[in-house]
């Protein structure tokens, strides 16, 4: 690994607007928050991953991945992040290294090669290229390939490293930001700059949800320049430095963003949630009131209070008719533990009961939010192994659980309702819109007669069926 | 004979190709008892898994060596040790099938020694049989990596042949990558109907069919039994389906003794045909009612199918068996296949695919070589369904993955049963684009100046609903 790589790495673990590194002592701080993973029981993506989860909302560029096949191959068009217009990031491009690729070290001229062909045939605003284990193995220079691109070909092409063996999903995401911090952002100038222009940071416009939010940013006349990365297009995060204000969503995965950008431009940022009806009045209230500190018209805030008023009587109103089959109906929450206070505050506004939320990726400050939503640490777990998850839940101590498709199956095999909140759903939750889905989306599991149905038993299990008289006396 | 051409660019675009460590997984998934392990970065399982959990929608137990940057410098041996202990003491598999990646072999340890030393010093791995499979990402795809997992199981647990000759007879079966739950199920049934039991290698219609287990079991459930797997050499006959499957079934005769036939395919009257026909003479019995009747059932659903595959132009893509399998069956109904890619150059037999031209490429040579064909139907996995919608025609999904419907391992392809119902979803995927005719249709009676592209364009365009 070159030494460019290793002391962004060092730099992004010292992220001085992080809380959990600023809790650290020195020592500790120097050891970087990656914990080393186990072999034999580890799960969950890389940093390469991550940083593709994190860039691929950019629609309109291409995404070339540098390595072997499994990286792309295994991995391509596997979420549903939308676009309202281009749909170049959907394609998945790699330059698929061969064995003579790497035994004569072709690789970078590989690389360069396939550059050309991507913008000779897609005309791209822009090609991310990223790095991935055994390029950076055998020391292919990324950087240096896409310097010579971008000079030979006049289309930016971006060096995302972040090869998966540096550390986990969450790492990645963070490398991704700086990658964006050091070669995007800021690189053009926008070609309308308004007093009420808003970035968000971490949402990925997954399902669509981006689009239950910027209608209520429409209406109360704040503009989005830009969402990193959701429905994003190259030039709108390139020139996204003008904006007034940043918002930062998903938990801190991409604070040094927002530390750099006010740091560099002067731009305030918020932590926020667009989970939940009172985290998205909340959002929409602190945006409003920081574009108004910094020379937005004041009548925001009062356009702001009226849509509130507006949009909680309403959402209210189309979630009473589910609230009694849902109050007092037990949760299993087990995220990945990013957003888990998010969905905690929606959950809980409705009556329903959280048993257990997995914190496993959350930070301290996430982990006191929980604690203050739930009244102390008891319901807060790190991870529950399969099998004791297979277990609470074959013995009823939830109704449902919530989660990513990794347990998917263990729930569905303990014959217990379950739903998708992870980054693979296909459902949009977000906004007042998104709750009274959620809402409606949990009533129709928990209401479905199947789970009567698959708890049938079968006839030879019954003490008095023929069938079961039959083998007894046959045995 | 096909030409075949290597469309080898700098830039793939749209990978038609699996990996081979993934191709390695499945198999070792058809294991009883078994737990898949990827030596290599945690991302490399990661992506495995999702991408099989979406396909089979079943909770699959994939582990990783969790490389990370030091054990990529200074060797992966502590983390393949610590992985084997690990998994053994949390999952308790009877069976662990170690795939390797791109990353461990660019660095070129010698895992063998090291998986030796590893048994030997560590008791606690006493009771799991552990088999490694070399499948670097860069090398061939999802049928090397199968195929080399089968063989490294052969070779490391198929005992030498002791003489006993079991009741009923038995007949070893090694399935291809691209046999469903639903072909080896027909297999078994078949070779059973002849009196022969049958021993699959490996065996995914017991592992990964989608039962509901009374108790969590976090290994595979169901697979071939190790115990039968020492045993194949008691077999009179190994039938090897597809021609990725001729390496271990010429090792498990070269190792047992027993005789093996590789056939190319089980999709078609044809080769479902010469399947039974082996299992006949395998068996010195003549064929039953039952599988008589299966025919004729397939005789019939060729007769009313085929309206709606003569003339009708077709694309497919997919690793070569299953390539091969597929545009024999399209071109014994009448099928123009005008788009052939084959995900990798691995095979012998490329150039025997009922095709004019093999191009080895990705989904955008298939997508650019069906528009330039004017294919009327795409047949390739789920990942097809992009260039589909930009065709605007239908989507036959065959091979892996299939994450967009259900049912992919319940869907069979082999047999006089696979094949019918394959014409059945073929017709009926045609039937369902098909317009009624209106004037339109015909506005050019008298026609302008005659065009030979024209008339083709004309004659493809206008199908009727019968």
């Amino acid at each position: 690994m070159n030494e460019a790589l290793k002391s962004r790495i060092a730099a992004v673990f010292n992220e001085p607007a992080c809380p959990t590194n600023n809790a650290k002592t020195e020592k500790e701080r120097r050891k970087g928050c990656s914990k080393p993973l186990t072999p034999g029981a580890a799960a969950g993506g890389c940093a390469f991953d991550g940083a593709k989860i994190a860039l691929q909302p950019i629609t309109d560029a291409v995404h070339l991945v540098h390595g072997p096949l499994a990286c792309e191959g295994n991995g391509w068009d596997n979420r549903h992040s939308g676009s309202s217009g281009p749909q170049t990031y959907r394609l998945g491009f790699t330059t698929d290294l061969s064995e003579m690729d790497i035994v004569l070290g072709n690789g970078e001229k590989l690389l360069y090669r396939a550059i050309r062909e991507a913008i000779a045939r897609h005309a791209p605003p822009a090609v991310f290229v990223y790095a991935t284990c055994v390029p950076a193995m055998i020391g292919d220079d990324i950087e240096a390939v896409c310097r010579h691109a971008t000079g030979k070909l006049g289309t930016p092409c971006i060096p995302v490293n972040a090869p998966g063996f540096v550390g986990p999903k969450n790492l990645g995401n963070r490398l991704a930001g700086e990658t964006l911090l050091a070669h995007v952002i800021g690189t053009r100038e926008p070609a309308v700059v308004t007093p009420t222009d808003v970035n968000i940071l971490g949402e990925y416009n997954v399902a669509g949800e981006l689009w239950q939010v910027k209608p209520l940013l429409e209406a109360i006349g704040i503009r989005l320049q830009a969402t990193i990365c959701g429905d994003a297009r190259y030039n709108d995060i390139a020139s996204c430095h003008r904006a007034r204000v940043n918002m930062m969503v998903c938990s801190s995965a991409l604070i040094n963003i927002a530390r750099v950008m006010q740091e560099r431009w002067g731009i305030p940022y918020f932590e926020g949630s667009f989970y939940g009806i009172s985290d998205t009045s909340d959002s929409l209230r602190t945006l409003a009131g920081m574009l108004v500190a910094r020379g937005a018209d004041p009548a925001l805030a009062e356009r702001t209070e009226a849509l509130i008023t507006a949009e909680e009587a309403r959402a209210w109103a189309r979630i009473a008719p589910y609230r009694e089959a849902l109050r007092g109906k037990r949760v299993l929450l087990y995220t990945g533990g990013v957003k888990s206070w998010s969905i905690v505050s929606a959950l809980q506004e409705i009556g329903m009961v959280i048993t257990h939320t997995s914190v496993r990726k959350s930070t301290d400050e996430d982990k006191g939010r929980i604690r203050a939503l739930m009244g102390g640490d008891a319901h807060m777990v790190d991870s529950i192994p399969p099998r004791e998850m297979y277990a609470q839940l074959a013995r009823g101590e939830a109704d449902i659980m919530l989660s990513g498709g990794r347990s998917q199956f263990v729930a569905l095999k303990a014959r217990t309702p379950w739903r998708d909140i992870n980054q693979e759903r296909h459902l949009a939750f977000a906004g007042y819109d998104g709750v009274v889905a959620l809402v409606a989306e949990l009533h129709r599991a928990l209401t479905n007669p199947v789970w009567q149905e698959v708890r049938r038993p079968a006839p030879w299990e019954c003490a008095d069926a023929p069938a079961a008289a039959h083998s007894a006396a046959g045995g | 004979m096909a030409e075949l051409v290597n469309a080898r660019k700098a830039l793939m675009t749209n990978p038609l190709k699996s990996s081979a460590p993934l191709g390695a997984a499945l198999a070792y998934l058809g294991i009883a008892g078994a737990v898949p392990l990827l030596h290599g970065a945690q991302g490399c399982t990661s992506f495995a898994l999702v991408l099989t959990v979406r396909h089979t929608r079943e909770a699959i137990p994939l582990q990783t060596t969790a490389l990370d940057e030091v054990a990529t410098i200074m060797g992966g041996a502590d983390n393949l040790e610590q992985a084997l202990v690990n998994l053994t003491k949390r999952m308790k598999p009877r069976f662990i099938g170690i795939a390797t990646t791109a990353l461990v072999e660019t660095r070129g340890e010698d895992m063998e020694g090291d998986l030796r030393l590893i048994l030997a010093r560590r008791p606690e791995l006493a009771g799991v049989r552990v088999v490694l499979a070399h499948t670097p990402d860069y090398h061939g795809g999802l049928e090397d990596g199968w195929s080399r997992a089968v063989a490294a199981i052969i070779e490391t647990i198929v005992e030498p042949a002791d003489g006993a000759a079991p009741l009923p007879p038995q007949v070893n079966l090694l399935p291809g990558v691209h046999q469903t739950a639903a072909d080896i199920e027909w297999m078994v049934e078949t070779a059973q109907a002849f009196g022969l039991a049958a021993v699959v290698l490996p065996d995914v219609s017991q592992s990964l069919d989608g039962t509901v287990p009374a108790q969590y079991v976090a290994t595979t459930l169901g697979g071939t039994a190790l115990e039968d797997i020492v045993r194949m050499g008691r077999a009179r006959h190994t039938i090897a389906i597809g021609e990725h499957m001729r390496a271990p079934a010429e090792l498990l005769s070269a190792r047992t003794g027993v005789p093996a036939t590789v056939l190319r395919s089980l999709t078609g009257l044809g080769p479902a045909d010469e399947f039974v026909a082996l299992l006949s003479e395998i068996s010195g019995r003549p064929a039953p009612a039952g599988l008589r009747r299966q025919r004729s059932q397939l005789l019939d659903a060729m007769l009313d199918g085929h309206f709606q595959f003569g003339g009708r132009r077709v694309a497919i893509g997919a690793d070569p068996d299953l390539l091969f399998a597929l545009s024999g069956f399209f071109a014994a109904l009448g099928a123009d296949i005008v788009a052939a890619v084959a995900a990798t150059a691995n095979a012998p037999h490329l150039a025997a695919c009922a095709a004019k031209r093999v191009v080895v490429g990705d989904l955008m040579d298939l997508e650019d070589l069906a528009r330039a064909g004017g294919a009327e139907l795409l047949v390739t996995h789920s990942h097809g369904r992009q260039a589909a919608e930009r065709l605007h025609i239908p989507l036959l999904r065959c091979g892996f993955p299939v994450f967009d419907r259900l049912g992919a391992l319940h869907r069979g392809t082999a047999g006089y049963r696979g094949t019918r119902d394959l014409i059945f979803e073929v017709a009926n995927t045609v039937l369902a684009g098909m317009h009624t005719h209106g004037p339109d249709d015909f506005a050019s009676a008298i026609p302008p100046p005659f065009t030979a592209d024209q008339e083709k364009h004309h004659a493809g365009a206008s199908p009727v609903a019968h």
